[in-house]
């Protein structure tokens, strides 16, 4: 996965809540091969000018959301479907960072999974962020992983993140290369699960279609 | 020390555990469908083969066509054919269109038996909670994972937190495992169960069929947790046996033997407890764009800026904007425009026989459709003779998908139109781009589309 170290960037903000994976990529878009790319269809139904405050006039929104790297938004961010694309969505439009009070679980093991820091930090801080972007041109912060920290103006925030996501994100770490040196590990559950349960271990045969 | 039985199941399933708390989790039962493919990809791209296709199954569900109805575009129709291909190439058991044990991932899984009580199961789907009615563990996830289960047969993961919710009692005339669930996500909100599992018990909860503690379970990710689980029991045990896929013979009265050691402890621990008093219990539907937006269907569409703080305020008056909605209307005077029964969270046969039920007799005001969940739902259902019913009362009688309650197959509601909908969400565009989404149960579901409005089935 992608590794992740320093990022200093503009700030998109959208303060709404529950902005469910729906809203990030609608499902009609989730078909394309990996490759082709879904940054494109980033909040492609949802109303943009309403939805996102980058610091100026909301009718330049779009150019300046073009440049926006870091999304700041409300809490349950993520939330509903189970969509990795969700996260390719934001990653192909640029984002690196996304920073909420909260988020859905699924969504936040897909994010550290493709290397897009997710951070959580209090509903206060949010506020705060919402509010610097509301007033400010354009907002810069700096967000630094091995000190864990997050930066802007005169203002200073640690935040807490996971030791693995921490080292896993620094190492840009391949989850199933790290579990494939676990193989004799697991053939040794097996077995023994097995023992324990063979109605999970062999099931009968179905019929092949 | 007493354990829950997330706690014995977890516990049973650990291969190993890091210093910093992530835990490699085997996985028993995996499966895959045709909105999987891109973890295919990654497989093939990282050069790994898949470990035990003898415990992953595939059923073809969110981009089939339900009948000739259906506008499929070739885009639609590949996903089809690329969960047939990736099957055939990796060993994969996978059922298609037309096969007679294919169906919706979360219909399918539990009613051939491949879901177990005290199994670990996941699939790349965000409803998996829904097997949790059985007494297993099992996890929506995403494609990474998916990826990683077909390498591994294993999961890393952090413990979860664990949240009773105890509902005791009957639950009153006309009131469903739905409106149950709905009324849960409105009391802990749509973030309320956001890293936790959750265990229901209580009578009410008892006292639901095993399809109604599929619908109850299903729904337990529009509150933000990670799965859902109802101790198994002897209802549980014998709607298992003799399914296709379930254990056999001495492998059969060794499993009850363990599936009876499941439930938690009396003493047993969880980080929070919440208990609802189930008299109070209305049939619900939702006004606006979370499924935290639900209320009894007695009740008016709220004043947005009484919800509470001032993002829910926001929230509130951006719902009743798309939905087209204003403070005060009684919710039995909004009118739809199309009927959706169906989805993993309501298209197995007693749905299917409540919604026939108020069906019968009656003719539909507005283009409704029923979708059974799978083709044996669909072959039951038609034994009966509820497809009779259905189609004298003008609904279309449709084949198993997740068809309108995603929107990924080419079914789907119309811009601008209001559905009621039996599926399990309501946000924005969920059921097509400027679609509007009410949820409730098939029996309110089917007295919408006879009226042409939102209706209290009660008093029809």
């Amino acid at each position: 996965m992608q590794r992740f170290h320093k990022h200093r960037g503009l700030v998109a903000a959208m303060p709404l809540a529950n902005v469910d994976t729906d809203q990030i990529i609608p499902a009609r878009y989730l078909h394309r091969p990996r490759e082709q790319g879904f940054g494109d269809v980033l909040f492609a139904d949802m109303s943009f000018k309403e939805s996102i405050q980058v610091g100026i006039d909301d009718s330049q929104g779009e150019e300046v959301y073009s440049n926006a790297t870091i999304l700041v938004t409300g809490e349950n961010f993520g939330c509903g479907s189970s969509r990795e694309h969700a996260v390719w969505a934001l990653m192909d439009a640029g984002f690196q960072v996304v920073i909420a009070p909260s988020f859905g679980d699924i969504f936040f093991g897909n994010a550290l999974k493709n290397g897009l820091l997710a951070i959580k930090v209090s509903e206060k801080f949010t506020e705060k962020l919402f509010s610097e972007a509301k007033s400010q041109k354009d907002l810069i912060i700096n967000v630094d992983l091995p000190t864990q920290i997050i930066e802007f103006e005169r203002s200073k925030i640690e935040f807490n993140i996971d030791s693995f996501w921490k080292y896993a994100l620094i190492e840009g770490l391949s989850e199933t290369a790290l579990t494939m040196q676990l193989e004799n590990e697991i053939r040794a559950f097996e077995a023994k699960h097995a023992n324990h349960a063979p109605w999970l271990q062999n099931l009968p045969k179905g019929t092949e279609e | 020390m007493p354990a829950t039985m997330f706690d014995k199941i977890w516990d049973s399933h650990l291969v190993t555990a890091r210093d910093d708390g992530r835990c490699l989790l085997y996985v028993d039962r995996h499966i895959v469908h045709d909105a999987t493919s891109q973890a295919f990809a990654m497989l093939d791209a990282e050069g790994f083969d898949l470990r035990r296709p003898d415990l992953t199954l595939g059923t073809a569900d969110h981009y089939v066509a339900t009948g000739s109805h259906t506008r499929q575009n070739s885009d639609q129709i590949k996903m089809v054919e690329d969960l047939k291909k990736n099957a055939q190439r990796n060993g994969i058991t996978s059922y298609g269109s037309g096969h007679p044990r294919q169906g919706i991932v979360h219909v399918v899984g539990p009613e051939l038996g491949f879901t177990l009580p005290g199994s670990v199961l996941i699939c790349a789907d965000s409803h998996t909670a829904t097997h949790g009615a059985l007494g297993a563990l099992a996890f929506g996830v995403g494609q990474s994972e998916v990826m990683h289960v077909l390498a591994t047969q294993s999961l890393w993961q952090n413990r979860p937190k664990q949240m009773r919710i105890t509902v005791e009692g009957e639950l009153p005339f006309g009131v469903t495992a739905k409106d149950l669930i709905l009324r849960i996500i409105t009391t802990i909100g749509a973030g309320g169960g956001t890293g936790h599992v959750i265990e229901y018990s209580g009578g009410a909860i008892r006292n639901l069929s095993v399809e109604g503690r599929m619908t109850l379970c299903n729904m337990s990710i529009e509150a933000g947790a990670r799965a859902g689980m109802v101790a198994p029991d002897n209802k549980v045990f014998e709607w298992l046996y003799g399914r296709p896929f379930a254990p056999t013979g001495k492998d059969w009265a060794a499993a009850i033997d363990q599936w009876r050691k499941l439930p938690s402890d009396p003493d047993a621990q969880f980080d929070s407890e919440i208990i609802l008093d189930s008299p109070d219990i209305e049939p619900m539907v939702t006004w606006g764009t979370s499924p935290q937006d639900a209320l009894p269907i007695t009740a008016q569409v709220p004043d947005p800026d009484t919800l509470g703080d001032s993002q829910r305020c926001h929230a509130g008056r951006r719902a009743l904007e798309y939905m087209g909605l204003s403070p005060g209307t009684p919710l039995e005077e909004i009118t739809i425009d199309r009927v959706f029964i169906g989805s993993c969270t309501n298209s197995r046969l007693e749905d299917l026989r409540e919604a026939a039920a108020v069906a019968q007799g009656r003719k539909v005001r507005v283009p409704s459709f029923v979708v059974p969940g799978s083709a044996s739902v669909k072959a039951a259902a038609e034994a009966e003779g509820l497809h009779k019913i259905f189609k004298e009362a003008g609904f279309l009688w449709s084949d198993p998908g997740c068809s309108m309650c995603v929107a990924m197959n080419g079914d789907a509601v119309p811009e601008g139109e209001r559905c009621a909908s039996t599926s399990n969400r309501n946000f924005e565009g969920r059921q097509g781009p400027g679609a509007r989404t009410h949820l409730m149960n098939p029996a309110m579901a089917a007295a919408a589309a006879v009226t042409g409005h939102l209706t209290d089935v009660r008093y029809l």
